[in-house]
């Protein structure tokens, strides 16, 4: 196979807009997943995958493609779904292909989400070429949504492919445009190796496996090789592709795109973006755009049951093997024990985390109040980064505090303008520009403290728009802010999990809102409850939790025994799931109250 | 000879109209005429005798409901008749029926009287037209005082009410008067529940909506305190978390299931406890009555949802159930029955309520804290 037969190209889809079916076609069109294995879903199979992946894993799969000029063809789909938390993983994978689908739904058109996607293709110089999915629906609107892709994305859409995955038009035409439309890969096979690790994950058998798309030079099997990062060396125990199931080949050629086993142990070696290449022929320097990911987004997590330590504890290490963006180290609470201190590359990706702990380790978690990394210059002359309020020094010893900012662009209707730009002046954010796309879609761009944004942003900005906006955004600067720290006391006594960082105008309205929402979220117990809100000792908001009067369910009807135990299981199963502060026993949602405060 | 004692519960589970904050198993439509039903009840006392092993003896008999004053006192007689016959009542065993005004007059007390019934319980819920309206009872205030005149001049001395406080609209004051008013009647036996809305019932949907307006929870805690000021201050004694009576006259059937003594449950739904082994066992009929009918017209007992309990359940169930009878439980007597061993885990934890104030212990007796009552179930869920 010469490299000018070689196709490397990604789909760029919205959820639901059909990329999963889309592949499927093509999948059993050139006969790489058999009629008999249709109902797989082979994309769906890799949704599951990456739901269970905690970054979301690039996938790949070769296809063999016998085209209209007689010639054949490799094909290789290198599925690349994004979101804002993991720009860089997917700019990198787009990085591996010459060529991008735009799939668009031909009844929904073009969708926030889809937007970010295509402009990281389009600046990753990936020719794209448009798909319109579902034209048999009634509702679809071909000539419409054309117009709404050229003037919003500036693609041209006069040959765009009319098809519908679902009863298997155009998926020729799809296979076509992509051997007419998508350069072929340039490269030389004589030239060192030079390979890009788009992605990289474990596996328990074989350990770390790596996505590589060869950029220049062969790679064969049992030659030793070298991560240019880290300068680590390992030998390339297997080389092979996904067709759709691992199959070794002997070599990986330029332009070719494959996995390598190389016997690495830990995933936290083989970052995504790093330059593979020979051990003792290395090839000039590494590719342009690697760069370590840090994590942004920071919160406490604590087994309710506290009994429970040791298995968080294996779970993390166990999530960690599968995702080096990811961190955690031990933290201890007053409040709510042991626990960790995590961090995140961005709120999605603290939610997919969380979600597994809970769902498929078993574990019920309390997860504190996200916050970010500040920076705090000390009278003494140094700087230290903190990650929660209670590593924040005493306030004699702070000369001034730094924050992250961030720019966010986000994309909405025009009819949410205005409260999107209400939202983004109450987050204390500055105005870059808003630019319309077209005559009803506008990118509203801000520069916004990223503590602002883990709280609430996302809830507030979907409320306001209907699940009609779209966020991205990338880390700006650190910025010096007026921080304080807020603390919230029960019956007198400061609950570290529930202390925060914030800017001190807003501190008096959001400590006032905490206490009262408090006392909404805490039941009554044996005996009054004080809530109060302080920055240092200053007392600025209370409320007060009365004492529990009356626990009793004085019915019971005919014997029925069962039914009353059911009812106190019931009620000591909520019992459970509190944390006791002192003598008070707090719910879980207590320690979120800070995302339900507006503001 | 005496034979092992076993309680009677007979579910009806029929009423004219369903109240709007009943969860009971009980409905409006009558598909069975009392006859039918009554022809059931005695196919399963017949069926069920013949799977006991033991002779047995009946110290109480409970008809509840549903509605079973809409019952015949021909069909009650029938059904009396055939349990004696099976299971054989003790001479002073206590045969409640329950009954609602508007289906009971003085011709029929007489008759349900005779048939056998020596204490009834009239539900009255409240002395309000308004209040009784907006439960969704069928009858007015002058109705339930006259159910109350029928029972006693049909021959019941042994008679007992149901009132309901914390109703939406219902304030302190209206619920004291409503004590007072249930006092003067002089009724033997006094139940007054706090209103809970169940799940799936027309107030649980009120209550969603917003419109239903209970009393806050101070005031439901005072309308209980209440209860028990004015109901022992007018000479009844307070027995049971709810349940308030003259001197030798609580209901015997009541405390079976909160001393876990056993009693068998026959009609649509109705539960029962069989307690051979120390433990016991716990099961349920079919709700459905045409599942219930037709499981018998098969031969087939409707029971189902068996479940034997374990020393942990026994245990747990002891303390919270005899909890509730304000006399408490016999540690000592539950030693000797569980062993001092495995009860040791539940001691403890009982003296940590008597810490928090919440239990009190007089040599053997554990016991509720008077201020504890109304905080009954915070205590009993420590016993699970």
């Amino acid at each position: 196979m010469t490299i000018d037969h070689i196709r490397n190209f990604s789909i760029i889809a919205h959820i639901d807009h059909g990329k999963s079916t889309i592949a499927d076609r093509l999948l059993e069109f050139t006969g790489t997943l058999s009629q008999r294995d249709k109902q797989d879903q082979f994309l769906d199979k890799m949704d599951l995958e990456r739901e269970r992946g905690i970054t979301i894993k690039a996938q790949t799969v070769r296809l063999n493609y016998h085209a209209d000029d007689g010639k054949d063809y490799v094909l290789n789909l290198i599925d690349t779904p994004g979101h804002v938390d993991f720009t860089y993983e997917v700019s990198r994978s787009l990085t591996a292909c010459e060529g991008g689908l735009l799939v668009v739904d031909a009844s929904q058109g073009v969708e926030a989400q889809t937007l970010a996607n295509v402009y990281l293709a389009l600046d990753a110089n990936l020719e794209v070429f448009v798909v319109l999915n579902k034209i048999d629906l009634p509702a679809a609107e071909p000539e419409r949504v054309k117009r709404e892709i050229e003037e919003i994305i500036g693609l041209d859409t006069h040959d765009a492919v009319l098809a519908s995955a679902k009863e298997g038009i155009g998926t020729k035409e799809i296979l076509e445009e992509i051997v007419k439309k998508v350069p072929p890969p340039v490269g030389d096979a004589a030239k060192p190796l030079k390979a890009l690790l788009f992605d990289s994950w474990y596996d328990q058998y074989q350990g770390v496996i790596i996505l590589v798309r060869i950029i220049d030079g062969t790679l064969k099997k049992g030659e030793k090789i070298q991560l240019m990062s880290n300068k680590r060396s390992y030998e390339a125990l297997k080389v092979g592709v996904f067709a759709p199931d691992m199959r070794e080949v002997a070599t990986l050629s330029a332009g070719e795109v494959g996995f390598v086993i190389a016997g690495i142990k830990d995933v936290a070696d083989a970052k995504v973006g790093d330059t593979v290449t020979h051990l003792h022929r290395p090839c000039d320097g590494p590719l342009p755009g690697y760069k370590e990911v840090k994590p942004m987004v920071f919160s406490g997590l604590y087994p309710i049951d506290t009994s429970q330590y040791e298995a968080l504890r294996d779970a993390l290490a166990k999530l960690k093997l599968n995702d080096s963006s990811f961190s955690y180290e031990p933290e201890t609470s007053l409040a709510l024990g042991f626990g960790f201190r995590c961090g995140f590359l961005g709120l999605l990706h603290m939610e997919i985390i969380q979600e597994r702990l809970e769902r498929e380790f078993n574990l019920e978690l309390i997860t504190t109040a996200p916050t970010v990394v500040y920076k705090v210059h000390q009278t003494n002359g140094t700087m230290v980064q903190i990650e929660s309020a209670n590593q924040l020094p005493p306030t004699g010893e702070i000369a001034y505090v730094e924050e992250p900012f961030i720019l966010a662009s986000i994309h909405v209707p025009n009819e949410f303008v205005g409260g999107i730009l209400a939202l983004c002046e109450e987050k204390r954010g500055v105005q870059r520009e808003i630019k319309y796309l077209t005559p009803t879609r506008v990118m509203v761009i801000y520069e916004l403290p990223l503590n602002e944004v883990v709280l609430d942003f996302y809830d507030r900005l979907k409320s306001i728009t209907k699940g009609y906006a779209s966020l991205d955004y990338e880390l700006l600067d650190y910025r010096q802010s007026e921080l304080v720290r807020l603390n919230i006391m029960i019956n007198g006594e400061v609950v570290d999990a529930l202390s925060l960082i914030i800017h001190r105008d807003k501190a008096y309205y959001r400590g006032r809102e905490l206490v009262s929402k408090m006392k909404e979220l805490i039941p009554r117990q044996m005996f009054e409850i004080a809530i109060q809100a302080a920055i240092g000792t200053k007392v600025i908001a209370r409320e007060t939790v009365k004492a529990l009067r009356k626990d009793v369910l004085a019915k019971c009807y005919g014997g029925d025994i069962t039914r009353k135990r059911k009812l106190l299981e019931k009620q000591k199963e909520g019992k459970k799931r509190m944390k006791n502060v002192g003598n008070v026993e707090l719910p879980q949602e207590a320690f979120l109250a800070i995302l339900k405060v507006e503001g | 000879m005496t034979g092992m004692h076993i309680s009677l519960y007979l579910h009806y589970p029929f009423c004219v109209q369903k109240c709007l904050y009943c969860d009971f198993n009980s409905r409006a439509e009558r598909r069975f005429s009392p006859a039918e039903y009554a022809e059931l009840l005695v196919r399963e006392l017949e069926a069920v005798s013949r799977t006991l092993s033991r002779p047995v003896q009946v110290p109480t008999m409970y008809f509840g409901g549903g509605t079973p004053s809409l019952m015949e006192p021909s069909d009650l007689a029938r059904v009396i008749e055939t349990a004696d016959r099976l299971f054989r009542l003790e001479p002073d065993a206590e045969i409640t029926l329950e009954a609602n005004p508007g289906t009971l007059s003085v011709d029929r007390a007489r008759g349900f009287r005779s048939a056998g019934a020596n204490r009834i319980s009239i539900g009255i819920q409240a002395f309000e037209n308004r209040l009784l309206a907006r439960l969704g009872r069928i009858h007015s205030v002058r109705e339930a005082l006259d159910a109350v005149d029928a029972a006693r001049c049909g021959g019941f001395d042994n008679l007992g009410i149901d009132l309901i406080h914390s109703l939406p609209e219902q304030s302190l004051a209206q619920w004291e008067t409503a004590l007072r008013t249930a006092a003067v009647l002089a009724p033997e036996h006094i139940s007054a529940y706090a209103l809970t809305v169940e799940e799936g019932t027309p107030f649980a949907a009120l209550e969603r909506r917003g419109e239903l307006p209970l009393p806050e929870e101070d005031e439901g805690a005072q309308m209980f305190e209440a209860t028990a000021r004015l109901l022992t201050g007018a000479g009844y004694e307070h027995y049971e978390i709810s349940n308030f009576a003259r001197p030798g006259r609580q209901s015997r059937h009541n405390s079976v299931y909160w001393r876990r003594a056993s009693y068998l449950g026959f009609g649509a739904g109705a539960h029962s406890f069989l307690n051979t082994d120390g433990l016991g066992e716990r099961w349920s009929n079919a709700p459905s009555p045409e599942q219930y009918r037709d499981a018998l017209s098969q031969g087939i007992l409707p029971t189902r949802d068996r479940i034997p309990l374990t020393l942990e359940d026994a245990l747990a169930e002891s303390f919270f159930l005899g909890l509730r009878l304000l006399a408490g439980v016999d540690v000592g007597e539950l030693a000797g029955r569980f062993g001092a061993g495995p009860l040791a885990p539940y001691l403890d934890r009982a003296q940590g309520l008597i810490e928090r104030g919440l239990l009190e212990r007089d040599g053997d007796r554990l016991r509720l804290a008077p201020k504890a009552v109304i905080l009954a179930n915070t205590v009993f869920a420590e016993f699970l």
